[in-house]
């Protein structure tokens, strides 16, 4: 008894850049197996973000483009109103989704644009070397919050999928992590789900992927593994928010 | 049938969480540090291997594969 | 060809649709809004996408994803809402695309007035982003150039795989000239298939496309520079457009004024003619890039002793002007930028005061 696994074909061949037990690989792998099941890479349009993702294109073998921070919703928004025909994902971290580009993730649920949005929070900015993010938690210390966040100073942290799903516009979103197999079996059916919303050309889909960043956190991966199961996910509970009637 | 379990070495960077995720304890740590500085993971008791695909599901760098070959291994 | 009598806005939205460019995201601001609320009816008719981002800021990315999609896009806005677009025209100038942007300015600085202006100049010429970009910048003084110069700005963007923009001042948006759309100036989009990401199916390949503007590597970031830069070298051999008025024979002072404060100039210059005054005016139709062979021209005529910049603002183009005249001729500048124009009288007025 036993089972086969491979990478799949729209992940490509380079190592990523990722530190050692950042989840952002799990995520690449899902949504590279959910293009290659659905048979669309050749009509896929896939857009980074701006943080540690923003090389995702080196790692995802579609076309490409690379936005500027928080924008990608309203570069996907302008790719899918003039070619409804391909299949647009934007990637975007909690900095890029949840700070600066909050008003675009907004406004692209709430026309019901059809594109899907993979949104990977690990409650901090990676890329620039972990700072407080919208979604860091309270008590959390970042290099910009050494103390720990003081909710009484910057409010709580923003739980992304239960603000849109507020929205009245019909929508799939779900929040999901990639912590331990078992969620990351899920975690695919949902990212599947989303991109068939698209290829079905329903509604607009966005899911919320916990996810971990040891190096930040100060961590060991494993240990960043538990406080995620621990902290993150009783704040951040995955399930599914909205789904289009 | 048989399963062959690969883990390739340079791209693993040694993070651990197959080994947490493991149901048979068979991954541990390389003492043998691969091209990127990084000690990889290595099947230590394969025997116990029911390749179940935990590791590779698990695994952010995709380094692990599981195959498989006509003849049974002896 | 029949001409129809209308509102500038409305004919540069008609102009992009004329060129083929059925592809508008916007956001409303006064004195342009309505180019949006003319194309919302007409997009539908020819099967054109319109779509009113949230914002500014959204718009331009909407634009820069399009663009970078393969498609032909334009957007159409005012002085502060082209400030919040500077970011998105310095990535789409990086990363190659072509885009055409047009600004109806209004008064500034800050929010400044909804009267017309001319005070955007160096933003377009000088500083429309962050980083080694430029634009290349139009500046019709009626209605029908505003037409004439969007439908060339879709191949020129083309051409250059860059974005352009359209400088009006605010009377061009807001005055109805009759205007017709010439057959000749509508053009076939560029095949996009070696850089876009219009879907590897599409182009029938299995290499995909990357539409960026990261370099962490320096050499290429330099080489992408290099590559932008010899762009704009060939946009200053290739696309530089001005024109002359009264300059045949002598001339005391030479104006230099564009948009729509040049047919004030020219008013003025023809009641200083029956004066028995001669004033010649250069107007540049491009002003990135900026005329300077035909202002060289235009100084070293013998006559002239005085260069004079006339415009909407606290003088910008004068700058250029000054750098230009390289210290042949005294410079000087005269313009009001509340809103209210300049009239020939008062033009009259500052060339008797400074030069005649």
């Amino acid at each position: 008894m036993g089972k086969t696994f491979k990478k799949p074909e729209a992940l490509s061949d380079a190592h990523t850049h990722y530190c050692p037990g950042c989840t952002h690989g799990v995520i690449h792998r899902l949504v590279a197996e959910t293009i290659d099941e659905l048979g669309i890479r050749g009509r896929t349009v896939g857009i980074a973000p701006v943080g540690c993702a923003v090389l995702a294109y080196n790692y995802l073998n579609c076309d490409f483009q690379e936005a500027a921070h928080g924008r990608a919703p309203a570069m996907a928004t302008g790719i899918k109103r003039v070619r409804p025909d391909l299949m647009v994902f934007t990637y975007q971290g909690d900095g890029d989704l949840a700070s600066i580009g909050m008003g675009e993730i907004i406004h692209a649920a709430n026309r019901g644009e059809k594109f899907t949005t993979i949104f990977v929070n690990n409650a901090i900015y990676g890329m620039t070397g972990g700072q407080m993010a919208p979604t860091t938690m309270p008590g959390q210390r970042t290099s910009t919050s050494p103390l720990g966040r003081n909710v009484e100073e910057v409010g709580m942290p923003i739980k992304v999928a239960e603000l849109l799903a507020a929205l009245q516009t019909p929508a799939y979103i779900t929040r999901q992590t990639v912590i331990k197999p078992k969620y990351i079996n899920k975690a695919k059916k949902a990212i599947k789900q989303a991109f068939t919303y698209q290829l079905e050309n329903r509604c607009f889909s966005l899911v919320e992927v916990v996810s971990t960043c040891p190096t930040n956190w100060g961590m060991t991966p494993v240990e960043a593994v538990d406080w995620t199961e621990k902290t993150l996910l009783a704040y951040y509970q995955p399930g599914d928010y909205k789904i289009p009637a | 049938m048989a399963y062959q379990h690969i883990i390739d070495k340079d791209r693993c960077k040694g993070c651990g969480l197959c080994i947490a995720v493991c149901p048979k304890n068979v991954l541990e740590i390389s003492p043998d540090v691969n091209a990127k500085g990084y000690y990889p993971v290595f099947q230590a008791r394969p025997e116990d291997c029911i390749h179940c695909t935990m590791c590779c599901i698990m695994c952010p760098d995709v380094a692990i594969t599981i195959t498989e070959t006509e003849e049974a291994s002896a | 060809m029949a001409k129809v009598l209308m509102k500038g806005n409305e004919a540069i939205g008609e102009a992009a649709i004329r060129a083929g460019c059925l592809n508008y995201f916007a956001y409303p601001i006064t004195p342009q809004s309505e180019v949006a609320e003319y194309l919302v009816r007409r997009m539908p008719e020819v099967g054109g996408v319109f779509l009113q981002g949230e914002s500014e800021v959204a718009v331009g990315y909407m634009i820069f994803g399009a663009a970078g999609a393969g498609e032909r896009v334009f957007t159409t806005s005012s002085s502060p809402g082209i400030s919040l677009m500077s970011e998105a025209i310095s990535y789409i100038a990086a990363a190659q695309c072509p885009a055409v942007f047009v600004n109806i300015m209004r008064g500034g600085p800050g929010l400044g007035g909804i009267l017309p202006s001319q005070a955007d100049y160096l933003q377009a010429t000088k500083g429309i982003g962050h980083g080694d970009c430029r634009l290349l910048v139009m500046a019709p003084a009626s209605v029908q150039e505003a037409v004439e110069m969007v439908m060339n700005a879709f191949p020129l963007a083309e051409k250059y795989r860059n974005p352009v923009m359209i400088l009006g001042d605010g009377l061009i948006g807001q005055m109805m000239e009759p205007v017709a759309f010439p057959d000749h100036l509508k053009s076939e989009p560029t095949n996009k298939d070696a850089w876009a990401t219009n879907g590897m199916d599409h182009r029938k390949s299995k290499s995909r496309n990357l539409v960026k503007s990261l370099f962490l590597d320096p050499v290429q970031l330099n080489d992408n520079n290099l590559q932008l830069k010899a762009k704009y070298e060939r946009m200053r051999a290739e696309t530089v457009m001005s024109e002359s008025y009264n300059t045949d024979g002598d001339y005391t002072g030479l104006i230099v004024s564009y948009g729509t404060m040049s047919r004030v100039c020219r008013t003025a210059i023809d009641m200083l003619k029956a004066e028995g005054i001669e004033v010649g005016m250069l107007r540049p139709q491009t002003l990135f890039p900026f005329p300077e062979k035909a202002l060289a021209d235009a100084v070293s005529k013998p006559s002239c002793t005085h260069v004079l910049s006339i415009e909407m603002s606290m003088g910008q183009m004068v700058e250029d002007v000054d750098r230009f005249v390289r210290g042949l001729l005294p410079v000087s500048w005269y313009g009001k930028c509340g809103g209210d124009i300049p009239t020939p009288e008062e033009v009259i007025d500052v060339v008797k005061e400074r030069f005649a």
